[in-house]
């Protein structure tokens, strides 16, 4: 158990700079994930942070220890790798075994250590297999099984469960939630799966370019996006945008208008005449309502039923389509002309410079 | 099958029968011939062994009249060991090449490869004065030495591309598991290359046994000749005892066919399949 603090962490290949000024504090027992594009430098942080990769500058301290000259058996990190990494020439047995022998455990402590491993992630019976005969489940709990033994402080798990399909993935998800429940070890895990992230995680980790664009809870990362990258990244379909400009100053209010869409009020001090902003809608809290102050209006050009609910692309007048999730069985026809609208609390406004600048209020 | 692959396959399975006659060919010769009596030998050269033909005298001859005993356990002792020292140097140096980068590297990489386009024979003369002023001249050490330098760059560059091919996370998570740099050479790298060292011990054997170059100026007394040189001295200017010569070049060609047998099983690939994915 311990808890992890990255600060000014810089990471360049020759000239190209891959992470630049991460700082990150992680709690004990925390279970982090980071998400983000590919090639935002997850892996890399995640390297950095087991050892495999040294720093271009900044300290990490794991359980307030300095570990940036540590080799990675030292800092107390276990690893998941997205391909396994399982030696395969042992079996399943050595290799969970394997590096115990190199960190000082007596052979009866990795004895108890495999068995319990084994009996939490229902190895019992593979345990003298070797992994060219496993699917790639079982492969996985080998792995997940060969970090558990080394009772890591840290685990670390790099989209350890993007070679899996899609039914193992669930199962194997719940079963990492699990595993955290039990162990109540700090976890930092990779993953480009939405869905990953939002079940899984204590507190997400947006990166993009690098850079930590928003760290939050789930919820918070759905319902506040920090700016217009995270509102754009977390949510599926992706968030609505809208162009838009400052009409008008009345007070502390100022009124928000643009093509497409009707105008409304948003309080807000800092904005003046003619600044150039951007109103964000997900899909899913656009509906046919009243009480809304955010409401746009199209023609309905195609309709994707998922069952559940279904997804409207819609043709606004300004000629720019924008997506609108409509649930139950009264899906809208295309062709058909709507107006849809949105709770005040649902509408994100960003200024110019991409950061969230708040959400109207009732007026 | 259709007619058209069917005949593609036959003109292929020809092409490769006549290439293993003649590879095979002669060997069997020699081997048949090496039993026959000396008429027949002239005779019938291309007739196998029959009761009337066949005699051992071959044989005889090469155990009473010469050292062969001897010679052979030098060839045994001069390739095995010559091996094994490739094998080990070359693995090391294949991995360090690899995975380490340090200053100099790439220097050295480029000083290794030279050795697989530039001949060793070229420096016949430097290597016996050097092995003369070494105080190694006539030892079987001597040809070792040349042996492990010919045989180096060679087992290097092909287990480099070998072990460039293991998944580089293998190696990430021994090391995240603890094991020392050395351990993870002997006991996960060098067990996945397996196939890879099949393939050098092959090539590195071979050249090294059929040698004949070296134990001529290397070596100069009974006790240290090895078999290809030990064959020479039944081939006389005037008269050569090809009955002696045949036995002792049958017994030559043992080993190396039951060393190739042996290895050629390991040759077999696919060692990796479940590492990954
Ligand atoms: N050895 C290297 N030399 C140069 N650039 C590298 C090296 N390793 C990684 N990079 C670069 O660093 C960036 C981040 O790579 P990283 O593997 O961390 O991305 P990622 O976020 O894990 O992406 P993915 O989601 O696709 O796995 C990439 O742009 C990559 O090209
Ligand atoms: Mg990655």
């Amino acid at each position: 158990m311990a808890n992890l603090r990255i600060e000014h962490l810089h990471k360049r290949y020759g000239a190209t700079a891959v992470l630049n000024d991460v700082n990150l504090k992680i709690e004990d027992g925390e279970f982090v994930v980071l998400v983000g594009p590919s090639g935002c430098g997850k892996s890399t942080l995640l390297r950095m942070i087991a050892g495999l990769d040294g720093a271009s500058g900044g300290d990490i301290h794991i359980a307030d220890k300095l570990v940036n000259t540590l080799a990675p058996a030292d800092r107390g990190i276990a690893m998941v790798f997205q391909s396994y990494a399982l030696y395969p020439h042992m079996n399943v047995r050595k290799n969970m075994t394997f590096g115990l022998k190199f960190t000082g455990v007596p052979p009866a402590e990795r004895e108890r250590r495999v068995t319990e491993a084994a009996r939490m992630l229902r190895l019992d019976e593979l345990l003298g297999r070797y992994p060219r005969d496993l699917s790639g489940g079982q492969r996985q709990r080998v792995a997940i099984g060969r970090a558990i033994v080394r009772e890591p402080a840290v685990f670390l798990f790099d989209e350890p469960l993007s070679n899996l399909d899609a039914a193992l993935r669930v199962s194997t998800r719940v079963e990492i939630a699990n595993l955290h429940r039990m162990l109540k070890s700090t976890i930092v895990y990779v993953t480009h799966d939405q869905v990953e992230a939002m079940t899984l995680a204590d507190r997400i980790v947006v990166m993009n370019k690098g850079c930590i664009e928003q760290v939050g809870r789930p919820l918070d990362l759905y319902y506040a996006p920090a700016n217009l990258f995270v509102a754009g990244f977390i949510g599926s379909p992706a968030m609505n945008f809208f162009e838009a400009k400052v009409a008008g100053v009345e007070g502390a209010c100022a009124r928000v208008d643009g093509p497409g869409f009707r105008s409304f009020d948003l309080p807000a001090t800092s904005l003046k005449m003619g600044d150039t902003l951007t109103v964000g809608v997900r899909p899913e809290h656009l509906a046919r309502r009243e009480d809304g102050s955010f409401t746009v209006e199209g023609v309905v050009e195609l309709v994707e039923r998922l069952g559940e609910s279904s997804f409207a692309y819609v043709r606004r007048a300004d000629d720019r389509l924008f997506v609108a999730e409509v649930r139950g069985r009264q899906t809208p026809t295309p062709g058909e002309r709507v107006a849809l609208a949105a709770a005040n609390r649902d509408v994100h406004v960003f200024d110019s410079s991409g950061l969230r600048v708040s959400s109207p209020t009732n007026t | 099958m259709t007619t058209e692959q069917r005949a593609r396959s036959l003109g292929v399975h020809v092409v490769l029968i006549a290439y293993s006659l003649l590879a095979v060919g002669p060997i069997l010769l020699v081997v048949m011939n090496s039993f026959k009596m000396r008429n027949a030998i002239f005779g019938s050269p291309l007739a196998p062994p029959d009761a009337a033909t066949f005699s051992l005298i071959g044989y005889e001859k090469v155990f009473r009249s010469s050292h062969i005993l001897t010679y052979y356990s030098n060839s045994l002792i001069v390739t095995l060991v010559s091996m094994a020292l490739v094998l080990l140097f070359g693995a090391m140096a294949a991995w360090a090449l690899t995975e380490y980068r340090f200053r100099g590297s790439t220097a050295l990489a480029l000083f290794l490869s030279i050795g697989i386009m530039v001949p060793i024979r070229l420096g016949s003369v430097a290597i016996l004065n050097m092995m003369r002023s070494a105080g190694l001249n006539d030892t079987l050490t001597a040809l070792i030495l040349v042996y492990v330098a010919q045989g180096l760059p060679m087992s290097i560059f092909i287990l480099s591309e070998f072990i460039q091919q293991i998944p580089k996370d293998l190696r990430d998570a021994a090391r995240c598991d603890g094991v020392p740099e050395t351990r993870i050479f002997f006991e996960v790298v060098a067990p996945l290359l397996r196939p890879a060292i099949a393939t050098v011990a092959v090539f590195t054997i071979v050249p090294i046994w059929n040698d004949l170059w070296f134990p001529l100026i290397l070596t100069s007394s009974d006790s240290t000749h090895t078999v290809t040189l030990g064959v020479q001295q039944f081939l006389g200017q005037y008269i050569t005892d090809w009955n002696s010569v045949l036995a002792a070049l049958s017994m030559a060609i043992l080993p190396v066919v039951i060393i190739y047998v042996i290895l050629s099983r390991q040759l077999i690939a696919g060692l990796t399949s479940g590492a990954v994915k």
